[in-house]
């Protein structure tokens, strides 16, 4: 291939894949952030506690992430081709990739709100403050350092997962590292394919640290 | 006039294995503008007392009444308007570590619905109440203790309360710090009329500020009187022993004086 092609071919890729990733990271977190913000307050000691409303969505993310991505991306092809009208390409695999994002996100969503301060939110309810501003301003807030790493593991791990969706044909450069690397034993393409990966890999942990540590008041200026 | 009442009341927790009496048939009365002391060893239901006067704890039975009102019969938008005159400040301060002092001070602004641009300015005319001015866009984490207590008396005083609770307020304090901020809420309460009522383990705070002290022992109500009455001719046994244990204590440090 000659190398105009290639570099062509992985500019796509690479745009490709972050159109996947970022879109999907984003409507996984308009799914998940509420979930998650919703387990928080249901659970046992959050702020509006309701057992069987927690039981019930505990139980929803518990089965959704126990499904291979694989399997899930096979199984919930019916509803892909219904929602996008094809079950295979870019904007198909956002389905899958949605579907798996979300119940992660609620799960550390949850995770870091619990680490905000129980005496903090006393505080608040002492001020009168009602449920709404406890949840922004309080939960959310004060745990905004938290979440933020948060986004970074889940736009890792939704990177990780796009690669995957190259078997069913799924666009990006996961799917170039399979057609090439795998079917047509170009190795050269798929080691380009998998540095390109790791470099994107590498600039969404850094940015996403950085940014975390940069809005964090906790440690001083 | 009593600006708080509590009638009869019982707080019971429900746990797995047993039902915890926290308080049992409590009653008391604070008057409008003294600085009212709850003492008492640590698990004799103080932090219960005092969380029942704001409902942050609702009681099993009983009634509380704040102004008259009975709190437990309100609706949660009017506790919450309630809850805006019954300002509170913790044992750890409990700011919001991802604002700004001045910010901090602000919430309870917020949370009342004031224009931003005059919760600043008001924020800061509180900050000099407490002679924090020059701290307001310093973060929480980089002032100590007793600023810490400062910024959260600031911040309390920005819902401008008929009253203050304290839970255990000084307790995170060395004892220089403590006597500061006791003055302070001693100040507050003559410059401003404000209620306070102070939960502590210590004697001392209870000496330097309180008019009228409550002795609580194990879920019930010991003793309560003028604090001079009750610390110089105790009647209960729970005031006895925190007046002996006292004893013992600066016999210890006279003691280690004379060394």
């Amino acid at each position: 291939m000659e190398f105009k092609e290639m570099f062509f071919m992985l500019t796509k890729g690479t745009w490709d894949t972050l159109y996947m990733v970022l879109i999907s990271t984003l409507l996984g977190y308009i799914i998940g952030l509420p979930l998650g913000i919703l387990l928080t307050i249901t659970d046992v000691d959050g702020i509006r506690p309701n057992p069987v409303l927690y039981k019930i969505l505990d139980v929803i993310i518990n089965v959704t992430r126990s499904i291979p991505f694989l399997i899930l991306l096979i199984l919930i092809m019916p509803f892909t081709k219904a929602v996008v009208g094809k079950s295979y390409g870019t904007t198909a695999t956002i389905v899958p990739l949605t579907v798996a994002a979300a119940p992660l996100i609620a799960r550390m969503v949850e995770s870091s709100l619990k680490e905000v301060d129980k005496g903090v939110i006393e505080a608040a309810f002492s001020m009168g403050a009602g449920y709404f501003t406890i949840i922004w301003k309080v939960l959310v807030t004060e745990s905004r350092t938290s979440l933020l790493v948060g986004v970074t593991i889940a736009l890792g791990t939704i990177l990780g997962y796009s690669a995957m969706a190259g078997v069913i044909g799924g666009g990006g450069l996961g799917d170039i590292a399979i057609r090439y690397g795998y079917y047509r034993y170009e190795t050269g393409i798929m080691i380009i394919t998998v540095a390109v990966l790791v470099i994107l890999m590498q600039i969404l942990q850094w940015a996403g640290m950085l940014l975390s540590k940069k809005i964090d008041r906790r440690r001083g200026k | 006039m009593p600006v708080i009442e509590l009638k009869n009341v019982t707080k019971i927790f429900d746990e797995k294995k047993s039902n915890i009496h926290a308080l049992s048939d409590i009653t008391l009365s604070v008057e409008e503008g003294e600085i009212f002391g709850v003492i008492g060893l640590s698990g004799a239901g103080k932090s219960t007392l005092v969380r029942c006067m704001n409902l942050l704890e609702k009681p099993t039975s009983g009634e509380v009444l704040v102004d008259g009102k009975n709190l437990i019969a309100l609706s949660n938008k009017d506790l919450r308007l309630m809850r805006r005159e019954i300002g509170m400040i913790f044992q750890h301060f409990n700011l919001l570590m991802q604002r700004n002092v001045r910010d901090n001070v602000c919430f309870p602004m917020e949370i009342a619905g004031m224009k931003r641009r005059e919760a600043r300015e008001k924020a800061m005319e509180y900050l000099e109440i407490v002679g924090l001015r020059e701290k307001a866009d310093a973060y929480p984490v980089q002032l100590s203790g007793g600023q810490k207590q400062r910024v959260a008396i600031a911040r309390t005083l920005a819902s401008n309360p008929r009253i203050i609770l304290c839970d255990e307020a000084t307790s995170a304090l060395d004892p220089q710090t403590t006597g500061t901020i006791l003055s302070l809420l001693k100040r507050i309460n003559k410059d401003y009329g404000i209620t306070v009522v102070v939960i502590t383990h210590e004697m001392r705070v209870v000496e330097e500020i309180c008019d009228r002290v409550a002795v609580l022992d194990q879920g019930t109500l010991a003793e309560i009187g003028p604090v001079k009455e009750v610390f110089h001719n105790p009647r209960s046994n729970a005031a006895k022993n925190l007046l002996l244990e006292r004893r013992i204590n600066q016999m210890g440090a006279n003691a280690a004086d004379g060394i």
